[in-house]
């Protein structure tokens, strides 16, 4: 990024501000002509997917700011006001709460995709950390922002999630009380975590500004594994990519427009219609969907302190992960046993997820703690015994062998219909 | 990769072109809703008339009510003040219209056209300058001032020296009984 | 999919309505699954599916439901008289709202003599609710809260059939129920035993639009007003929903075609 400007501008204008703060310069070489493998397949456009959705939810959130009161007594009808008042107010409302799903969607599918094609290998680690800051970030904005509406789930969600910190030795219940601003979720509570949800956004655009940076130095993976060799392996990302992403990007969000019209609240829950009421806790509680896989793994342990520690753990192993996988070879097309562990790890989080919205009884414990061990032993123990005994399948020397090795000589056209289906 | 060095438009700009086209009507169509929203909503527009009591208001005095956020100023006028307004010559006027809101443009700014009643002087207590409240009773013409930059208004609120553009406004107001208007 | 569609799709699965909801939703919808009440049978609303609407006549009767029945222990504090006017709504004219407004007392002021006064209700005023708080609500209704009815619709899992079971639910109680003092049992209510006695009886509301005066269309109608004033916004969501699907199947369909035709160039 920055550095003096390789292009030579004929505009005068373009040439005289370019060369003065090479911004233009930039834009070309990260945005337009910057080499990108030429057999990404459709599950990468879940990283441009998911920027966009940032900057939906950023819009959306920026006008729901203007009109939302974050005060106990007057939050839900603010809320309401928003529903029944303000121009296209519910349409907007529902983006907002949609987005938030479909943001960890595309968010999900982006680091599972990662995890399928070894995106977290050398040279990609700060890559992948960085992005593991993103879901971090993501999910406490996510969690501040479920409180705003103060209805029933709000509150108690909030108060669930903060009595976590209590668990900390020592300290724990006075942190608990300073992240209160009280001795309960109260107004000052409401109140900051107004401010933080709209604050955590921005720092979530400036980190996702380092992800693409630290992208862009390596350059994009692809579905080989194998390195770019030449020339010949890559397409300009503009326009060959743009038109792909674009056309993934309205794709998903035809999708969310679906279930923001169709469907508003059917990935809500009935009971955050319910004003707060700090002396009736709703019969269960249970947090957004995305959050079901580490609340199953919270609640897989009887002991507080552990259970904590656990769900934590769950997302700070992922910074290990690209000195756990001790394999050579990148993408799971290649790593025949590894591409079966693949899945049952992915199972394993949509049980987890399943099991955390189920109640915490039963046989149902007793599977969050198989599955909860199951997810640690993926990454603490299968991973790196698994790049040792497996025997990968031949790599192909380069993109753009593997690209017309299996073309089979097809005709330009014809292998345009499926390029999604390539490996 | 260069894709369009054929002189005229074949079928694959054609592609191209309407993509985009619609594209950018579809960026058009989802910026209203997130202009529109900044747009009085249905509670504020809701709220557009109130009913004032003129019963308690004593000639020669005045109330000031609220209206869309706005003070409205309710004079009882004395039969001097009435006289004073009416024998103004409307040449002697810097703004020769009535500026009545959502009225007619043109009307002239005669003393008839702003007060309906001749007792009752009904407006907008918002200095056409830039935005102050001009105190009553007050400046060289009997009638408001403002106090922050010297505009001199007379007995029917019409300008008469300084910088203000134009006449107070007059609100859209009705006799819903001898001593009762709505305004709005 | 419909709501509706989707719940009978799994009731003919005969699967436990804790599972499949589960499994659908990964368990967002668990929370009442608990509170042992069967799963409230699918009724046919106007207002489901992709080009649902509200039946206007069905709502003015469902208003006029609440009005007389509802409205004397349970407040709508969110909805306004003027509300019965607006687009998508029972299709009231502005000066029935003006009417309908003008029954009730609402407290307003200081005037200027710095007292509290009371007034006709006018169309920007919220509806009027029956008691001051939630403390004298109580007191009136042997402790239990007559919940805001305003958002009942979508506060509730499966919210319109769940309000229509609950409004016929009333039946006598299984011979061994132990009904605690001043309880009803209801067949569809979390844990059968509801404060609230039936509401509704035959030809306790006098139509006037030859409609039956039965407990079920009683219910139906008062249902579907609590899906409006829950979902104001509801036609025009759909309708636009609709007209917003379509041009992005346009748009989709014409950048596939630029993709396509675009990478067909190039070896890949």
């Amino acid at each position: 990024m920055g550095g003096n400007s390789t292009y030579h501008f004929k505009n005068p204008v373009v040439r005289w501000f370019d060369s003065r703060l090479p911004m233009v310069s930039m834009v070309r070489a990260q945005l337009v002509d910057f080499p990108t493998p030429k057999n990404l397949n459709y599950w990468w456009t879940f990283g441009g997917i998911a920027a966009i959705m940032l900057v939906v939810q950023i819009i959306s959130g920026v006008v729901l700011a203007m009109h939302y009161t974050p005060h106990v007594d007057h939050a839900f009808q603010s809320v309401e006001h928003i529903m029944r008042d303000v121009n296209y107010g519910w349409l907007i409302r529902y983006i907002h709460q949609n987005g938030a799903s479909f943001f960890f969607i595309a968010v999900y599918i982006h680091m599972f995709r990662g995890l399928y094609y070894g995106s977290y290998k050398a040279p990609r680690e700060i890559l992948w950390m960085l992005g593991v800051i993103i879901m971090l970030l993501m999910m406490a904005t996510a969690f501040m922002g479920y409180v705003l509406p103060w209805g029933q789930m709000s509150f108690w969600g909030a108060t669930v999630i903060t009595n976590l910190f209590s668990a900390i030795p020592f300290v724990g219940p006075a942190v608990v009380e300073w992240l209160w601003g009280g001795f309960s979720v109260d107004n000052p509570t409401l109140n900051r975590f107004f401010s933080l949800h709209y604050l955590l956004p921005f720092v979530i655009f400036a980190v996702v500004a380092l992800h693409v940076w630290a992208l862009h130095v390596p350059g994009n993976n692809n579905p080989t594994g194998v390195d770019v060799k030449s020339g010949k392996d890559t397409l300009p990302f503009h326009p060959y990519y743009t038109v792909k992403d674009l056309f993934a990007i309205v794709v998903f969000l035809a999708l969310m427009m679906a279930f923001v019209t169709y469907a508003p609240n059917a990935l809500g829950h009935p009971d955050n219609y319910i004003p707060a009421d700090p002396l009736v806790t709703p019969a269960h509680i249970v947090p957004e969907w995305y959050f079901l896989p580490f609340y199953a793994i919270l609640r897989a342990v009887p002991d507080k302190l552990g259970g904590v520690l656990l769900m934590f753990a769950s997302i700070f192993v992922l910074f290990l992960l690209p000195w756990l996988d001790t394999s050579k070879v990148r993408s799971a097309t290649f790593r025949p046993l590894y591409k079966i562990f693949f899945w049952v790890l992915f199972v394993v989080c949509l049980g987890l997820g399943y099991l955390g919205a189920a109640p915490a009884e039963g046989w149902y414990v007793i599977a969050s703690q198989i599955l909860t061990a199951y997810y640690f032993a993926h990454f603490l123990i299968i991973l790196p015994l698994l790049g040792l005994i497996e025997t990968p399948r031949p790599l192909p020397a380069s993109i753009s062998e593997s690209v017309l090795g299996k073309g089979g000589g097809a005709a330009p056209a014809a292998a345009a219909a499926a390029p999604e289906k390539r490996g | 990769m260069t894709t369009s060095e054929t002189p005229e438009p074949t079928r694959r700009d054609f592609i191209y072109i309407a993509t985009g086209a619609v594209g950018a009507v579809g960026v058009a169509a989802a910026a209203w809703p997130f202009i529109h929203q900044m747009n009085p909503d249905a509670s504020v527009q809701a709220l557009a008339a109130i009913d004032v009591n003129l019963d308690a208001i004593e000639e020669g005095q005045s109330v000031t009510v609220m209206w869309r956020g706005k003070p409205i100023f309710i004079r009882h006028r004395t039969a001097g003040e009435i006289e004073e307004a009416r024998d103004v010559s409307l040449d002697d006027l810097p703004d020769p219209f009535a500026q009545i809101l959502g009225g007619d443009e043109s009307l002239s700014a005669a003393d008839e056209n702003r007060a309906e009643r001749p007792e009752w002087l009904v407006m907008v207590g918002i200095c056409t300058h830039l935005g102050c409240v001009p105190l009553g009773e007050q400046g060289e013409y009997n009638g408001w001032f403002c106090p922050c930059h010297g505009s001199h208004y007379d007995t029917s609120g019409r300008i008469r020296r300084g910088p203000a553009p134009r006449n107070l406004d007059i609100p859209p107001y009705e006799f819903t009984s001898d001593t009762a208007i709505r305004i709005g | 999919m419909t709501h509706t569609g989707m719940i009978s799709v799994l009731r003919r699965a005969g699967l436990a309505s804790a599972v499949a909801g589960g499994l659908l939703f990964a368990g967002a919808n668990l929370a009442q699954a608990a509170g042992k009440a069967p799963t409230p049978p699918s009724q046919d609303w106007t207002f489901s599916g992709m080009f649902g609407t509200f039946d206007k006549g069905q709502l003015q009767r469902g208003f006029q439901v609440y009005k007389e029945v509802c409205a004397s222990c349970h407040a709508m504090s969110l909805v306004k008289y003027r509300n019965l006017s607006q687009d998508g709504g029972p299709g009231f004219t502005e000066d029935q709202v003006v009417a309908i407004a003008a029954e009730y007392t609402v407290m307003d002021g200081p005037d200027e003599f710095g007292d509290m006064f009371e007034r006709e209700a006018k169309p920007f005023d919220a509806f009027a609710s029956p008691f001051e708080n939630e403390q004298q609500a109580r007191a009136s209704n042997n402790g239990a809260y007559p919940v805001d009815l305003s958002v009942i619709a979508k506060a509730r899992k499966n919210g319109p059939n769940y309000l229509y079971a609950l409004l016929t639910g009333y039946v006598d109680p299984p011979a061994g129920e132990e009904m605690r003092e001043g309880m009803s049992y209801n067949a569809y209510f979390p844990g059968y035993q509801i404060a609230m006695a039936a509401p509704l009886f035959e030809e306790g509301v006098e139509y006037t639009d030859g409609s039956p005066m039965t407990v079920e269309q009683y219910a139906a109608d008062v249902t579907a007003f609590l899906m409006w004033t829950a979902e104001p916004k509801l036609e025009h969501r759909k309708r636009l929903g609709f007209q917003i699907l379509m041009f992005m199947l346009v748009f989709s369909g014409l950048l596939y075609l630029s993709k396509k035709k675009l990478w067909s160039e190039v070896d890949h």
